[in-house]
């Protein structure tokens, strides 16, 4: 068995038990903003070469490799480059970049400063969802402290003595899950309605106002300067072997501890929760767990021995690892009502753009509603699966497939539950 | 009366500054308009428009696709309550249940005074303390029927 004792002996680097770290004269006693000129003491390429070797994957939703995503950037570019960090943070299930906002939001300015040197950014924008106002407020008066010292802008020049230089921005949004999709992030930033682009072109040939682009999620890019300040064999050795590092899991719902746990990758779905969170309340079984946000595919309580929060064993189980934000249900949970929640939410969200998303989230929502009033039957199922089938594929954005997920592998793996609860339900009406 | 004071004029040369086009500040002002008002008028979104030198239908268009731009008074205290998944299996029936108890109002309603308004509102990014409500800008976590209850008492002190 592969690092049985990885809580034991794993200490946390993105969120490390420092008092205060948040703030700046702290995080630079325990070596802040030193990542930043070791890296520039290399050339961009083999600080990319470096992100590359460690296997940092993102942790947005994809787990795809960053070093190889920021590789697509154009070396040479008569437009400014930006980045866009990701913490829209509106899937369902995740609440894990806030913490990184509230208690070490240096270490994710650092790591934007290291993007920036690796990819010659002119700016970068932090997007922080708009009901995180308490947290943008928490990140503005980092960034602020970080220009003050002159580690951000025209001054970080002389600070460091190159003649590179990058500004950091947030940009609050106003609620709007579609937001998080990339192109209708910047969509966004632009300031038109956020509807997301058709792709091809992509972001780093043409993003942000038509110029190269990288978007990162918030806890990918704080993982870059513990890579650059630790190497990247320190870094590959945590871990899933294919998807290594540290991850932030949020584990929420049935449980006695929820809340977000620092570990290795590839832990056991069964040890983070009966371990780490401290088991289903009451001692019940579990039922349904969603191990990456809402809209991963659930897999059954009966389903969980063996299964490793990575990305390729939740490949295997027929999941994937999302946001790592880990939904447990247990055995008295209504599956039909948290369906019907979930496909309330996708109908809500969609931007309305595509026709299969945008029709098929409202028929779907509809059935449902059936359903969990006790007026409909097992048909409805066979219905239901149908139309999700139909919306998967044929849509701008990956929303479409999000709405649809969630409700066919429902019905594919809790048939029996789903048809028990009918059954009641319209016996009850 | 102009819409904003001198410093607030200050506060949108700012926004601006932080990009390349005009357009791009749209959402920061909206929302420095949202704060002070409560709500984006009409009116609101043409002086929007002048002050920024954009289209008065692009604003309108980003007012109108965002959750948080609010065109019509709400009540002074927003109760936002989280339904979602994480909050439903943890009590969200509970706080609405209470708030319902205490003030007499369900989701989509006012009360009299125009004190409270009930919003059922997504995933606030909050699970891990669920269940949650957002009032105005501030999260309220791992409600409990006392501490609902106290929070409400304690807005109506405040208020
Ligand atoms: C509907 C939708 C919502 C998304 N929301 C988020 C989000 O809130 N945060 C995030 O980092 N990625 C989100 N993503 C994924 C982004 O499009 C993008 O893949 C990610 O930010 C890339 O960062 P990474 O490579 O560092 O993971 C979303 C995707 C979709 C389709
Ligand atoms: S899939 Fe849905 S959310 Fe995505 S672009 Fe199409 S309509 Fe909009
Ligand atoms: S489900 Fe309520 S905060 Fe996430």
């Amino acid at each position: 068995m592969k690092r049985a004792n990885a809580m034991i002996d794993y200490q946390p680097v993105i969120l490390p038990s420092i008092p205060d770290l948040q703030r700046i004269e702290v995080y630079e006693q325990h070596r802040g903003y030193q990542h930043i000129r070791k890296a520039m003491g290399m050339t961009p390429d083999e600080v990319i070469n470096v992100v590359k070797a460690s296997g940092l994957r993102g942790r947005g939703g994809a787990a795809f490799p960053t070093g190889l995503k920021w590789s697509f950037m154009p070396k040479a570019s008569d437009k400014p480059k930006y980045l866009c960090v990701n913490g829209d943070e509106s899937e369902p299930g995740s609440f894990k970049d806030r913490q990184i906002f509230e208690f070490n939001p240096h270490l994710m300015i650092e790591g934007i400063l290291i993007a920036g040197w690796a990819l010659g950014l002119r700016a970068a924008y932090i997007y922080i969802r708009g009901e995180y106002e308490t947290w943008v407020r928490m990140v503005e008066a980092a960034v602020k402290d970080a220009y003050e010292r002159g580690y951000i802008g025209e001054r970080m020049k002389q600070t460091f003595g190159t003649d590179f230089s990058m500004d950091i921005y947030v940009h609050r949004g106003a609620g709007a899950y579609i937001c998080g999709e990339e192109s209708s992030l910047m969509n966004s930033i632009e300031g038109k309605r956020p509807y997301p682009r058709v792709k091809p072109p992509f972001p780093a040939q043409y993003g942000l106002w038509g110029c190269p682009t990288t978007i990162n999620n918030v806890e990918t890019i704080a993982n870059v300067p513990v890579i650059i300040d630790r190497g990247p064999d320190w870094f590959k050795a945590i871990g899933a072997e294919k998807h290594p590092g540290p991850i932030l899991y949020g584990i929420s719902g049935h449980v006695n501890k929820p809340g977000v746990y620092e570990l290795p990758t590839g832990m056991l779905l069964t040890e983070l929760i009966h371990d780490v969170a401290g088991g289903v309340p009451g001692g019940k079984r579990i039922k349904m767990v969603i191990p990456g946000g809402s809209s991963m595919p659930p897999l059954r309580g009966d389903q969980l021995e063996g299964v490793r929060m990575d990305a390729d064993s939740l490949k295997e189980v027929g999941s994937a690892i999302g946001t790592a934000g880990i939904m447990v249900m247990d055995e008295d949970t209504d599956l039909t009502r948290v369906l019907t929640r979930i496909t309330h939410f996708y109908k809500v969200e969609s931007c309305g753009q595509c026709t299969p998303c945008r029709e098929g989230t409202g028929w779907m929502l509809k059935v449902l509603h059936r359903l969990e009033h006790g007026d409909g039957g097992s048909a409805d199922l066979d219905l239901l699966h149908s139309v999700a089938s139909n919306i998967e594929g044929n849509t701008v954005c990956a929303l479409g497939d999000a709405a649809a997920w969630p409700v066919r592998f429902t019905i594919e793996r809790f048939r029996g539950e789903l048809e028990a609860e009918i059954r009641a339900k319209s016996s009850h009406s | 009366m102009p819409m904003f004071t001198e410093e607030e004029l200050q506060q949108v040369q700012d926004i601006r500054s932080h990009y390349p086009t005009n357009l791009a500040a749209v959402m920061g002002v909206l929302h420095m308009v949202q704060d002070k008002f409560g709500y984006i008028s009409d009116e609101a979104i043409t002086s929007v428009a002048k002050l920024l030198d954009i289209p008065e239908e692009n604003v309108l268009g980003v007012v109108t696709f965002y959750e948080m731009y609010h065109q019509h008074p709400t009540g002074k205290y927003k109760l936002q309550v989280c339904t979602n998944v994480s909050c439903l299996l943890c009590g969200s029936d509970m706080v609405l249940k209470t708030i319902k108890d205490k003030i007499g109002i369900g989701i989509g309603e006012t009360t009299a005074d125009g004190l409270f308004s009930v919003h059922e509102v997504e995933c606030l990014g909050s699970c891990g303390t669920a269940p949650v409500i957002s009032v105005n800008k501030e999260y309220h976590e791992k409600l409990t029927p006392e501490s609902i209850n106290a929070l409400i008492d304690n807005l109506k002190v405040r208020a």
